[in-house]
């Protein structure tokens, strides 16, 4: 039944049906009418974060683990230029964002009025869509359709913009059910007949892989059990991109660990020998194919994609499929028994000998240290004491993220929320804020960086307000670690501008929060200090964890180079850092 | 030292490939800012544009139809259909000069200025190039022309040596030959 409202009572009377409870935000001129209405109801429940960053990040970790559309509300200016980050982020990412902005009064627009950007121009290439809603009539199919845009196909983030007039004036309000798009209707089920080449193809494999990505996981916990059913059925090997991980999972014996710049030995040498590549919701991305030309140059690939624009984009591929990968892997598991396939047995008992011979490289080894603590321990132990209890990571962007992939193990999809095409420092902590409010009772830490947490080291005081007690667990070794890493690899060891001079103390810092604050140096102190930050409860804890100062992330594909050219960890000699990546290496980042 | 092309973080293959020049249609919703996303996306992904039209030729609907000609390696030009198709406002996506020579049209104001023989020249050169005169005085003529592309470049460069003084173009309005029209993927959909 239609009927008439203000245009603020309309966003939350739409965010209400649309089934949103938490909404992060931050108040300002251009949305007060939106912030009174919200202070006269108790549908929707607004998180106050401390700087427009914080707000959509926090949404991005809300939507990545519950697989809901995650909603920001944030001024116009300069609270819209704050979120073009997280926009950007969950683009890359494809996670489904609603950011509403605030805008000036209709009259005002072009007038550089204050507090006044063009926010739908800013906004444009880092949003799957946006709308600048100029009559309050239009408000309530608009705020329905960015719904619907931001949660269908490939999900991503939208913007609406309403002017504060509009907020004012009193319109129509129709219900979700009334709206449908007019354009927008991505593909969802793939072409039958791709789909029983590929199933044929993958019969016929000797050396197959299958190499799944973030698409699995959007696709929804139907796509992850079909995965794991395919897998089961085949005994393919897997490997994931670092958006794809917990969709197998990880204590699987078909297992291989992460692939790409960071990943395992095993995984990128089954990705460069493989005859069969069946590639499930990821996309060929530069940190996954190293150099290109040398990719995988003896397979035949399939590729799963609900974006038609993902297909032959970086990699050419013998079977594009376009489709959701739910109902891709629905079909291809029912073309698999109905055609009564069956793999070659003896070739693939071979390709997982010869697995196996990769993974007795043990690549993810690093010397043990008994004095300092080694990064890559910190994070075993961290999983060995949280690997019983109800657990959800994010992080932070850099060496302690990459660790992180490869030393904490996930067994279940939607547990790991990480920044991953954009790369974005700050994540971490505002997205574990996310986790925290709709997981209340999970354990959800934050593997941190030094550097990256003081990026949005303010959401600490939002933690503290909302009693969530979520665990930072920082990385500490006084460097940007990962750029560290590229300048000895690729400058010379001239540590230009990496090193922070003047860290603050990071236990009095949590608790001039309200916090808690831990700090460990020493190995045997760690697990004592691991059990003390998942004790506390009602507030947010920071762990200093110190550890070895420049411990590189290895193994490492260098720019550049092909999949079976890697640099193992502790065998690494400074002179092959030295020429590790060629001169025109060092031009790629 | 010969450098390898790059992408935007690795080696990419030499383009063995010639690029192929392509016209392509597309049908979107007349919304505020509608062109600016399409422009957008071939400046941020390092697309070329060649010429662009653009106008709204379903007032009912409020569609609007926007033929760009743009050139690229099948695999470049593959994927500017793909990004074009999966914005949010575009109905749909038609490769005119992939479905068989395509009928191309632009329109071109001329305007030369002169006296005595060139005058004359200028005059008689725009008959022969069925070319109208929309505006004279005893000083100057401003010719309309109608052709594809390269009848209207011809013209230009006859006329540059008879007092060119400027010139507008429109860029190319294309069809493709045939009783089909384009084919709206969303029209009479209703999932």
């Amino acid at each position: 039944m239609a009927r008439t409202m203000t245009g603020a009572e309309i966003v939350l009377k739409a965010l209400a049906d649309q089934g949103v409870e938490h909404l992060f935000g931050y108040p300002g001129g251009a949305v007060l009418p939106i912030y009174d209405e919200i202070f006269q109801q108790d549908k929707v429940k607004h998180i106050l974060v401390r700087q427009e960053g914080g707000a959509l990040h926090a949404a991005e970790g809300y939507a990545r683990s519950t697989g809901k559309v995650g909603v920001c509300l944030v001024t116009s200016g300069p609270g819209a230029t704050n979120a073009v980050t997280g926009l950007a982020d969950a683009l890359m990412d494809s996670i489904p964002l609603v950011c509403i902005t605030g805008q000036v009064p209709t009259h005002l627009i072009g007038n550089d009025a204050f507090q006044e950007c063009d926010t739908v121009g800013i906004t444009r290439p880092c949003t799957k869509h946006n709308w600048l809603v100029r009559s309050v009539d239009d408000l309530a199919r608009v705020l329905h359709e960015a719904f619907y845009v931001a949660q269908t196909g490939r999900p991503g983030p939208v913007v609406v913009d309403i002017p504060k007039d509009v907020q004012f004036a009193s319109g129509l309000y129709v219900g979700p059910r009334d709206i449908k798009h007019k354009t927008y209707r991505p593909r969802t089920h793939g072409e039958p007949g791709a789909i029983a080449a590929a199933v044929k193809l993958m019969a016929s494999g000797k050396r197959p892989i299958l190499y799944t990505g973030g698409g699995v996981i959007n696709s929804g916990p139907k796509a992850t059990k079909l995965l794991r059913e395919l897998q089961k059925l085949t005994d393919f090997p897997v490997t994931s991109t670092l958006m794809g991980l917990g969709a197998y999972p990880a204590s699987g014996k078909a297992w291989l660990g992460m692939l790409g710049m960071h990943g395992t030995a095993e995984a990128n040498m089954a990705m460069h020998g493989c005859d069969v590549m069946i590639n499930i919701g990821a996309r060929f991305d530069d940190r996954i194919t190293g150099r290109i030309d040398a990719f995988s140059p003896g397979s035949r690939k399939i590729h799963v994609d609900i974006d038609p624009s993902s297909i032959n984009k970086n990699v050419r591929v013998d079977i594009p499929i376009v489709g959701d990968v739910a109902h891709v892997l629905e079909e291809m598991i029912a073309v698999w028994k109905r055609e009564g396939y069956s793999t070659d047995k003896v070739a693939l008992k071979n390709w997982w000998g010869q697995i196996d011979k990769w993974r007795a490289l043990k690549c993810l080894r690093y010397k043990p240290n008994s004095d300092i603590i080694m990064p890559q321990y910190a994070i075993k132990r961290l999983y060995a004491a949280t690997r019983d209890r109800d657990t959800y990571i994010t992080t932070e962007v850099g060496q302690h993220q990459m660790w992180a992939a490869q030393f904490f193990h996930f067994d279940e999809p939607n547990r790991w929320m990480t920044s991953g095409g954009l790369g974005t420092m700050g994540y971490g902590l505002p997205a574990a804020i996310g986790v925290q409010l709709a997981h209340p009772k999970a354990t959800v830490v934050d593997i941190a960086g030094d550097a990256s947490i003081l990026m949005n080291i303010q959401e600490m005081s939002t933690a503290v307000q909302y009693a969530l007690p979520v665990k930072v667990m920082i990385l500490n070794n006084q460097y940007m670690g990962m750029v560290r890493q590229w300048q000895q690899l690729l400058h010379g060891n001239r540590m230009s501008e990496s090193y922070t001079e003047s860290m603050p103390d990071f236990v009095k810092l949590a608790e001039a929060y309200g916090g808690v604050g831990i700090r460990c140096d020493k190995p045997s102190d760690l697990d004592g200090a691991i059990k003390e930050m998942l004790a506390v409860k009602g507030r947010p804890v920071l762990f200093d964890c110190r550890v070895a100062q420049l411990a590189n992330c290895f193994p490492m594909i260098p720019s550049g180079k092909a999949h079976n050219d890697m640099l193992f960890g502790e065998d690494v000699s400074a002179d092959e850092i030295d020429k590790a990546i060629g001169k025109e290496g060092k031009m790629l980042v | 030292m010969s450098h390898k092309p790059t992408g935007s973080a690795y080696f990419l293959e030499e383009t063995k490939v010639a690029s192929e020049s392509h016209t392509i249609s597309v049908l979107v919703d007349n919304e505020p800012g509608v062109l600016a996303r399409i422009i957008g996306l071939f400046s941020g992904r390092g697309y070329n544009i060649d010429s662009l039209t653009v106008s709204e030729t379903e007032h009912e609907k409020h569609l609007s139809r926007i033929t760009v000609v743009t050139k690229g390696t099948p695999m470049v030009l593959a994927q500017i259909k793909n990004q074009l198709d999966r914005m949010v406002p575009v109905h749909s996506v038609h490769d005119l000069t992939a479905g068989g020579d395509p009928l191309e049209r632009e329109l071109a104001l001329v305007k030369v200025a002169g006296t005595g023989e060139k005058r004359i020249e200028a005059l008689r050169l725009a008959e022969i190039f069925r070319a109208n005169v929309i505006d004279a005085s005893t000083e100057h003529f401003v010719f309309e022309m109608t052709g594809r592309s390269p009848k209207i470049e011809q013209f230009i460069a006859i006329m540059t040596k008879l007092g060119l003084v400027e010139v507008s173009r429109t860029g190319i309005a294309g069809l493709a030959r045939g009783p089909q029209g384009m084919i709206d993927k969303t029209a009479g959909q209703s999932s």
